[in-house]
């Protein structure tokens, strides 16, 4: 805009006045701009502070001390004809006593076996009953360290801290770095975090059953809301009529699709588990909730790819003499397949962040194997999260930023999938 | 045992499929041109003739067979067992029995158990056979039937659409089915609940502290239904959470409307999306490691008092799992508003930023509106956040600062853990799930009306 | 004189001039007193007509004027619009096509239809023409299907253009050859009728002649009725013309007749230019 110049006084002061104005009114423009810059810094720091807190927490649960002991395998603890039933309590002791002569006191024997993990002598057990000729031998194991030491390795425990607010006494850390100087301890990636179920104890505790579980639900919500979704959506898009029924039916999906989740998860519980019986914790019911829950967010992206076939297509397929059901099924579904598609993975991804109405149907229970079927008792991931959250040990802190960093990525790859999809195949008409 | 019915099933119809095609082709060759349908449809017909009615027996038969043969054993249990039993001890034994049938025996069970089990073992079994014998019978009688309708100028492609047509109509109406699951489910447990307590009591009640005794032995309190402590809770924290995420979502949208270009807009949208798209278990972990210790320190500096699971932290991060919510329906408002009247704004000579307050956003406002008020839908029936970052005891307090509960968080705690389903305590979440039904339905429906209108207005 | 427009309808009765053929042939299709209506708004008021076999018969007149909607009642297209409502009788080979007990899709495997807009699938150009023979099982093998395929598109005079890129989508065709490819997918279902709504209407005038052309060579074999903006294009493609207007058949006859010697005022008016 130009700045118009008048002769006399009057126009110069109206003319004065005209650009002060128009300065507030700039800076209004400005404030207005720097209000919304705010806000859209002030969101993408709270999304990096998110990644960046939950893998500063997390990270270290990627990785698991581990110790190196030779255990001497003596026939008087584990007898050949018995070896399920061997002392390997003891074993451990032995193995213990060897590496450290002078600590004999029952106190502190015990407060030294509390450097390696609760169930060694169950990785000692395991060892012997795959090769049963290691007896009267010894074998040497890489036992994972229990969770405060491996704490203290990864630098989370700070020696510096008076002993008394630490968990681990002084004498213990001079035992851990004797092994650190033999070169007995090291870190390596921690596989157990993906092929490991749950357990009690942190440094045991992984991600398979709970990734099994999950899967399972996932399949069981997809097998029932894909066909289904489309079957609806193919109903309310392409034969419906147009009357009250119907506008009943719609109103209804747009509703259902804001519920809360949790009412699902009561929906579940009452149904599913009450009335008609199903087995508690099942990835079967949490499946079905699941499935009720996406059902309305696919019949709305499936009504939506549909609608963006063009009726010409239709047409041309009637005009040929195809019947109605001919047209969709070899003309319309194809065309909208991708545009499902990638509704359907961004339905199921949401699926699986799901956590609510999983706990009402108790897949949130302490399940230390992985389900074998659609009816065993399982945990979800994101179910698995909640219960680590709520564990007191410290180690569950890094599992619970590590647990919700793998979910993560499974989300980042299904979503990574579905945009891969909607820019390979959607077409534009 | 059901997954093998359900491949006899799937096996059976394919046969069927190959049937009655075979016998379509055999019009063809005999017939030639005045076969009405191409042979596929009748293989079509003749496989859903056998295959649907087994399915759907199958499906009923899985539905009750459980609860039809928890009843059988109940009757059924020896006066031995049952002699002078609660209905929870009763409970007990069935379940005990039941693991006992299942082969998981954690103790010697007793011998009149032992019996019990094994007697259940047989009837199921006898359940199973019965299953597939019943729908091995249908599918024949299927295939029969609908083989003999079979004819060169039988209709088998209008048939068999008309049953897909009807599929499909039985998939639109589950959602009809759920809703009604939802409040039939919700209403009749909410009523067993208001037998035990007077409804006046619950929605009026100052004092709510449902953890009775569900064991004579536990100790526990004397159990209160009152909820308004609950309801203050939620709104309480929803209100925070609206409170950040109105402001912020709202200009983010206006900026990424009105200022923002093509390259902004393509960094910003994707981080919005991950934004929506974080499961809010994520969010609730958040919460208690990074925001609920921040909100304490930064009260201790102030030198205030905070509870650890202070409202504040919970609201704080629920809003900003709403912001990318409110945004992007702000977003779709402001974009219904015509390009002309932004057009003929600007061409009078007005900055964005009034084009913006004083023509666009009065325009959008009824949208925006409607978006908002889902967004507190979303706010108060969220679950996750408020299960791990607010408080479990019902304190009745608008302090931002104390620890508060919420409807979701008490029907998550009610329900997790030892259930029961004749005490209070466990049919109380039902009531509160009835009213977190109801009130995010309405609003949701209004809401739903505003943006429709709105919608229209400008179509 | 009041102009029909101008007459308040109930008042109307909707006569028709008819000029027969001189030597006339067999009747295909005939409409009789038949009536359109969308809604609560009539579209037709009482057309009645007969289309000779094996020929093509032009419907000619302004926009609006139900053309259009009576084509799309030949092949029962209406039944896709939701409201739409025919009445009257409509036999094809002396057979009622609104007889509820007709398969309306057996009648459009008979009557098949090209549009305004040339609509192919999004598929090969082979498939787009096997479409129709694979859906009525009209092959036998997969020869039979090739050379289906193969005749109807040179019947279609689009062989020899598309011969070394059947498998490459139809949509990548000029729209003159998309145009023919959709002929080529109609007549390969060997219809008896082929409706054709304004088909060169989105072409250009080298396309608009090979269609015309195409048209000309198809009419002994199959009876064609085609709807038509252009008035030459009637002239040129046509044996007979009907000329409809505000919802009325006005006029109907041989097409040399109808351009040189129309007997209602309204032909004359519309084909001497006067409106349209």
């Amino acid at each position: 805009m130009t700045e118009t110049t008048y002769s006399g006084s009057d126009a110069a002061d109206r003319g004065n006045d005209m650009a002060a104005r128009r300065k507030r009114r700039d800076a209004a423009n400005r404030r207005l701009q720097y209000y919304g810059i705010g806000a859209i810094s002030f969101a993408i720091g709270l999304l990096a502070l998110l990644f960046a807190s939950l893998i500063v927490s997390g990270y270290t649960a990627f990785t698991q001390t581990h110790v190196r002991i030779d255990f001497p395998i003596s026939a008087t603890h584990v007898k050949p004809d018995a070896i399920d039933q061997g002392n390997y309590r003891l074993v451990v002791r032995d193995a213990l006593a060897d590496l450290f002569p002078d600590v004999t006191s029952p106190a502190d024997v015990r407060s030294l076996g509390q450097i390696l993990t609760n169930n060694t002598q169950f990785f000692v057990r395991d060892a012997v009953l795959a090769d049963p000729s290691v007896i009267g031998r010894s074998v040497t194991l890489e036992i994972p360290a229990s969770d405060p030491f491996d704490q203290l390795n990864k630098g989370v425990i700070d020696r510096n801290v008076p002993e008394n607010q630490r968990r681990v006494t002084d004498r213990q850390i001079g035992w851990f770095d004797q092994l650190v100087a033999q070169d007995r301890v090291t870190a390596p990636f921690n596989w157990a975090l993906f092929t490991a179920p749950n357990s009690r104890f942190p440094e045991l505790a992984g991600l398979s059953g709970a990734i099994v579980g999950s899967a399972l639900t996932l399949l069981v919500c997809f097998v029932l809301s894909f066909p289904i979704g489309i079957a609806a959506a193919i109903y309310l898009e392409e034969f419906a009529p147009k009357n009250r029924w119907t506008d009943l039916i719609e109103v209804n999906i747009n509703n259902l699709a804001a519920v809360p989740s949790i009412v699902f998860g009561l929906l579940g519980l009452a149904v599913f588990l009450n009335l008609m019986g199903l087995p508690r914790s099942a990835p079967l019911v949490g499946g079905m909730v699941l499935a009720l829950m996406t059902l309305p967010t696919m019949i709305i992206v499936t009504r939506a790819a549909l609608k963006a076939v063009p009726p010409s297509i239709r047409e041309a397929g009637l005009g040929m003499g195809a019947s109605k059901h001919q047209v969709i099924m070899h003309h319309v579904l194809p065309l909208a397949m991708p545009g499902i598609l990638t509704g359907t993975i961004i339905g199921m991804a949401h699926a699986l962040g799901e956590t609510a109405p999983l706990l009402l149907i108790g897949m949130n229970a302490f399940i230390t194997s992985e389900p074998g079927g659609i009816t065993d008792a399982a945990t979800a991931l994101p179910t698995q999260v909640f219960i680590w959250a709520d564990s007191p040990e410290r180690g569950f802190v890094a599992r619970t930023a590590a647990g919700i960093l793998v979910l993560l990525g499974f989300l980042i790859i299904m979503n990574g999938l579905a945009v891969w999809l909607r820019q390979r195949l959607e077409r534009t008409w | 045992m059901i997954g093998y019915a359900f491949l006899l099933i799937l096996a059976f119809s394919a046969v069927a499929y190959f049937v009655g095609r075979s016998t379509g082709s055999r019009f063809v060759a005999t017939a030639g041109g005045k076969v009405h349908s191409l042979p596929g449809y009748h293989g079509a017909f003749v496989a859903l003739w056998v295959g649907l009615p087994a399915l759907l027996l199958l499906l009923l038969w899985v539905s009750f067979q459980g609860s039809a043969i928890d009843r059988m054993l109940l009757a059924s249990l020896p006066e031995t067992l049952t002699a002078g039993k609660s209905a929870s001890e009763i409970d007990l034994i069935v379940s005990e029995i039941k693991n006992v049938a299942a082969g998981r025996m954690f103790s010697q069970p007793s011998a009149d158990i032992v019996t019990v089990a094994e007697r259940l073992q047989g009837w199921h079994a006898i359940a199973d056979w019965a299953m597939i014998v019943v729908a091995a019978c249908l599918m024949i009688v299927g295939l029969v039937l609908s083989r003999r309708l079979l004819s060169p100028r039988f209709r088998a492609r209008n048939v068999v659409e008309r049953i897909i047509s009807g599929l499909m109509i039985g998939c639109s109406v589950i959602a009809i089915l759920t809703t009604l699951g939802i409040i039939v489910s919700l209403i009749y447990e909410a009523a067993a609940f208001f037998r035990m307590v007077p409804f006046t009591e619950f929605l009026f009640g100052l004092r709510w502290e449902p953890q009775i005794a569900l064991r004579p032995d536990q100790v526990a309190g004397q159990g209160a239904f009152g909820a308004i402590p609950v309801f203050v809770g939620t709104l309480l924290i929803s209100f925070i959470a609206l409170l950040v995420s109105v402001p912020i979502g709202l200009f983010t949208a206006i900026y990424l409307v009105e200022f923002a270009d093509e390259r902004v807009r393509a960094v910003v949208k994707p981080v919005l999306e991950i934004l929506a798209g974080i499961p809010t278990v994520v969010f609730g972990f958040f919460a208690i490691l990074v925001v609920a210790p921040a909100v304490r320190d930064f009260s201790n500096v102030l030198g205030l008092a905070a509870s650890p699971n202070s409202a504040l932290a919970a609201g704080l991060v629920m809003g900003i799992m709403i912001i990318p919510f409110v945004s992007s329906l702000s977003d779709d408002a402001m974009k219904a508003v015509p390009r002309s009247m932004r057009d003929g704004s600007l061409a009078l000579g007005a900055t964005p930023a009034e084009t913006m307050t004083k023509v666009i956003l009065p325009a959008a406002l009824p949208g925006i509106v409607g978006g908002i008020l889902l967004a507190a839908s979303r706010a108060i029936g969220e679950t996750m956040i408020v299960a791990m970052a607010a408080g479990l005891i019902a304190s009745l307090t608008i302090n931002p600062l104390d620890s508060v509960t919420t409807v979701t968080v008490q029907i998550v705690t009610l329900l997790t853990g030892d259930t029961e389903f004749d005490s209070p305590k466990t049919l109380a979440a039902f009531a509160l799930g009835l009213v977190l039904f109801l009130v995010t339905l309405t609003l949701n429906i209004i809401a739903l009306q505003i943006v429709r209108r709105y919608r229209e207005q400008y179509d | 004189m009041a102009t029909v427009a101008e007459m308040p309808r109930e008042t109307q009765t909707f006569t028709t001039v008819r000029t027969p053929d001189a030597a006339p042939r067999p009747v295909k299709v005939r409409g009789e007193n038949v009536n359109v209506f969308y809604g609560a708004k009539q579209a037709l008021f009482g057309v009645t007509i007969d289309i000779p076999e094996k020929a093509v018969t032009a419907f000619i007149g302004p926009s609006g004027c139900g053309k259009s909607t009576f084509l799309r009642c030949l092949n029962r297209m209406n039944d896709t619009i939701v409201g739409a409502r025919v009445e009257g009788k409509i036999t094809l080979d002396n057979r009622d096509i609104y007889d509820t007990d007709l398969d309306v899709v057996e009648l459009r495997a008979r009557v098949g239809m090209v549009f305004q807009k040339p609509n192919p699938f999004p598929k090969s150009i082979f498939e787009n023409v096997a479409y129709g023979p694979r859906i009525h099982g009209l092959a036998r093998s997969k020869t039979d299907l090739e050379e289906i395929v193969v005749s109807s598109l040179q019947r279609a005079s689009l062989y020899n253009e598309v011969k070394d890129r059947l498998h490459e989508p139809g949509t990548g065709l000029s729209g003159g050859q998309q145009q023919r490819l959709c002929i080529a997918r109609a007549i390969a279902v060997s219809p008896d009728v082929i409706l054709m709504d304004e088909p060169c209407s989105a072409l250009d005038p080298i396309a608009t002649a090979k269609v015309e052309e195409l048209i000309d060579e198809l009419r002994t074999n199959y009876t064609i009725i085609i709807v038509t903006h252009s008035m030459q294009q009637a002239a040129r493609v046509s044996q007979r013309t009907a000329f409809f207007h505000l919802g009325v058949l006005v006029e109907e006859g041989p097409t040399d007749h109808i351009f040189t010697n129309p007997i209602e005022k309204r032909t004359q008016d519309y084909i001497t230019g006067r409106f349209g």
